[in-house]
């Protein structure tokens, strides 16, 4: 019998029985509980927190070498925990406002964030299918739950054939690697790769073609160019408070796995994947720096600025070594900071119970609401990469990384690509600064958000004053994936 | 031993040609019913690779399940098939190419194909000889304790497509009158039967 | 392997007598049969419908939810059949695995009998 390790997996275990114990709840109890059922989602989703960050670590893997517990994985966790707590607590004003209070969606969420656990902790490509697809499917669901819009139907019929397309791509790459290597675990797939690189012979062809399917489809995930073209679309159809956990929880899931694949069975393979990384980095840097100009609606143009920041982290991969690795994981933790402040200040957006996209309605915004207006301008400029905020800290990392391992062109693309992101960041700031009043937002924003936003906003600001934490978090993380 | 390359063959043909015309014919029913032919051909091509199991599941699953959803989901559908194909042509070109390049990529694998020598010590599970023990016998020696992480996974899968499914369709009608059981069988007979006396020669 | 392709072969030589019967049995009205046809004998006579519209009409999206519903509950199905023919091996822990794959389906399925999925209305 195979040892089982329930310690190690025990977030996992405790997040699918509290989720299905809360099906349940709501099943029983109606829409009319909703609002039970996503406090109790938040408090699941802390405890997680607590219990991944304090409580009893049971470290190596689990169910035979499916899983895997370690450092890299926890920080990830929590990261993934945070951004989809944050999420689900933007979004019950939203829901109620709208009138379309369903209880499920906390529900799939939680689904959702179990799949991105599953991810992270992945050690075998089987695993890795199955946390995605549990992912994935939770998340085309909630991207269409509000099936009586137009826009989020659309959303969801795009999200899902697109994402199907790239289960796919990924299912035919992991097959190939499986036919040529007789293996689908990580460390075996490292033993195997180590073994034929010290016997002298290249990596067989197939395992290559394989490769390149794994990462196009990890690619789509994380919405980095050339598969990025869902996301735009899905962004803006989603409904907002989804938008913002999509924009977070899953980005850090599928980097952190695409971190521990390509570092993990094909470290040996460096040479073979750091190209495909450079060129989707620099096009995704590229394409979120220059399609974000054109855009009006604020959804759309922090879709492209996801994209653009996926480049930028990107870069840290691409330098392939544990300095790179650490540049993007601290380059992730500040972006999903930016991130939920920004969407907390995107979902403020709201006129006569109506809300409003528009770029142009933030004019102003820093004589009718001067708090808010700050808030969101102080993500802007850390997103534009202006020190001391911390996106900028974020940037020099990555970028660190990358002259260190002497990729010089691919920095300077990335300086030069974030100073033209910068051009639309500061245009925001700009409308809401010097441009005359619009009609001012509905207020109060609601306590939650208030707390929201000014926790993120302060986080960003303050980051340099004690950048500590999150400094030796991250290098011990990483330090944990690359001596696995 | 012809008999088995025969049967390879006829299966293998019938399947590329069923497959030819699920994406050719012009009524979406028979492009569903040919990709049941589809189907039932691969099933006949892995029992003839020894994988009986995966050969019933595909005939269980996909022809008794799946192709029945297609067929439902193009009934459903009330669109105009013939507007939809106008586009065939030309979306030909740069399906054929991405095709083209899938197939020389799969050809240049397969010359090269050859297992990592160093692999056949590490797998995890080698197969047992197919005369010892069955196809099914060998899936279910593994699948619930070897791999029970991934056969629950699985099973959270099916849970979240069930959420979906109804999330996504299901409606509550208005103005349906539904039966509740429960309030029909503990209906008290004091709420189901009056007396009343009635006097004679006048109604209620 | 040989002995298992064996085992099949009745199946095959089933499959081969029943396409031949079918072919035969179409060819042979053609040839044997004499075909004079009219109008009259084409047309529908009596009993039957005139073809007169698209024999598809549409379906209620309730059939879709049946049908997803059934597939779910075919796969888990798929599932049983190794569990039963392994369950001497697996034992105790096998046992209970599956188990606990049934109770997160049920659980599934009492979310649906709650939601009223399961009535046609």
């Amino acid at each position: 019998m195979i040892p089982l390790d329930l310690v190690t997996a025990l977030p996992e275990l405790l997040l699918a029985c509290l989720a299905m114990a809360l099906l349940m709840f709501g099943a029983f109890r109606g829409d009319k509980a909703t609002p039970t059922v996503l406090l109790l989602s938040v408090v699941t989703l802390v405890v997680l927190i607590g219990l991944i960050a304090l409580g009893p670590r049971g470290e190596g893997t689990a169910f035979g070498g499916l899983f895997v517990s370690d450092g890299y994985g926890d920080f990830m966790k929590v990261l993934v925990l945070v951004g989809s707590a944050t999420a689900m607590v933007m979004s019950l004003r939203y829901f109620e406002q709208e009138g379309v209070v369903r209880f499920e969606y906390p529900i799939l969420m939680l689904f959702a964030t179990l799949g991105m656990l599953m991810m992270i902790s992945a050690n075998d490509l089987i695993s890795l299918y199955l946390g995605l697809e549990l992912q994935s499917l939770s998340l085309y669901v909630i991207a269409a739950i509000r099936r009586d819009s137009l826009r989020s139907t659309e959303a969801g019929l795009k999200y899902f054939v697109l994402g199907a397309l790239s289960s796919g791509m990924l299912l035919y790459g992991a097959s190939l690697i499986y036919g040529f290597t007789g293996t689908t675990s990580f460390e075996t797939l490292a033993d195997v790769f180590a073994e034929s690189a010290a016997a002298g012979h290249g990596p067989p062809l197939g395992v290559i073609i394989g490769l390149v399917f794994l990462l196009a489809g990890l690619a789509f995930k994380i919405s980095a160019v050339p598969f990025h073209m869902w996301t735009p679309d899905v962004y803006e159809g989603a409904p907002t408070p989804i938008t913002a956990f999509f924009a977070t929880a899953p980005k850090i899931a599928a980097i952190a796995l695409l971190c521990r694949v390509m570092t993990g069975p094909f470290g040996e393979f460096v040479a073979q994947w750091q190209q495909i990384v450079i060129f989707i980095s620099i096009a995704s840097m590229i394409l979120g720096a220059f399609a974000a100009i054109y855009q009006t609606n604020i959804k759309r143009l922090m879709a492209y600025s996801s994209i653009g920041h996926v480049g930028y982290a990107l870069v840290g991969l691409a330098a392939g070594t544990e300095e790179g690795v650490r540049g993007l994981v601290i380059y992730m933790a500040i972006y999903v900071i930016m991130n939920l402040g920004t969407w907390g200040c995107i979902l403020c957006m709201r006129r006569k119970q109506i809300m409003v996209e528009d770029i142009d309605d933030l004019k102003g915004l820093s004589k009718s609401n001067p708090m808010m207006a700050l808030a969101l301008g102080i993500f802007m400029f850390s997103m534009a990469g202006i020190p001391p905020l911390a996106g900028f800290f974020g940037k020099l990392y990555v970028f660190l990384a990358a002259i260190e391992s002497g990729l010089y062109t691919l920095a300077v693309i990335g300086v030069l690509s974030s100073v033209v992101g910068a051009f639309y960041y500061l245009r925001i700031v700009k409308l809401m600064y010097f441009d005359e009043p619009a009609e001012a937002f509905d207020r109060p924003i609601g306590r939650e958000m208030t707390v929201i936003l000014t926790g993120t906003s302060l986080l960003i600001l303050l980051f340099f004053v004690v950048p500590g934490p999150l400094m030796s978090g991250a290098a011990a993380a990483v330090s944990a994936l690359f001596a696995g | 031993m012809i008999v088995q390359a025969l049967a390879f063959y006829l299966f293998a043909a019938v399947v590329v040609g069923a497959g030819v015309m699920v994406i050719s014919a012009r009524n979406p029913v028979h492009s569903v019913l040919f990709l049941i032919v589809a189907f039932f051909n691969a099933a006949g091509l892995f029992v003839l690779m020894g994988a009986e199991f995966l050969a019933m599941i595909l005939i269980v699953v996909y022809v008794g399940a799946v192709a029945v959803l297609f067929l439902f989901v193009v009934m459903m559908l009330d669109i105009n098939f013939v507007e939809l194909r106008q586009g065939f042509l030309q979306y030909l070109p740069i399906g054929g190419l991405i095709g083209l390049i899938l197939l020389i990529e799969l050809l240049t694998v397969l010359g090269a194909w050859a297992v990592a020598p160093e692999a056949g010590v590490v797998v995890g599970t080698p197969m047992p000889p197919p005369d010892l023990t069955t196809n099914t016998q060998a899936l279910g020696e593994v699948l619930y304790t070897k791999y029970i992480y991934l056969f629950q996974a699985a099973g959270l899968i099916l849970l979240v497509a069930m959420i979906g499914a109804i999330v996504l369709s299901l409606r509550r009608r208005e103005g349906v009158r539904r039966q509740n059981i429960g309030a029909q069988i503990s209906r008290p007979r004091e709420a189901a039967i009056e007396v009343r006396k009635v006097p004679s020669r006048s109604g209620i | 392997m040989e002995g298992l392709l064996a085992e099949y072969l009745p199946i095959l030589i089933f499959l081969g007598i029943a396409a031949a019967m079918a072919v035969i049995m179409v060819v042979a009205a053609y040839i044997v049969a004499r075909q004079r046809p009219d109008s009259e004998k084409d047309s529908a006579y009596e009993c039957g419908f005139e073809a007169f519209d698209d024999a598809r009409g549409r379906f209620d999206v309730r059939f879709y939810l049946v049908a997803i519903l059934f597939i779910i509950f075919d796969l888990e199905v798929a599932f049983l059949f190794p569990w039963a023919v392994a369950l001497g091996e697996i034992g105790e822990f096998g046992f209970w695995s599956m188990v606990i794959f049934l109770s997160v389906l049920t659980i599934g399925f009492v979310y649906e009998w709650k939601k009223g999925a399961l009535e046609w209305e």
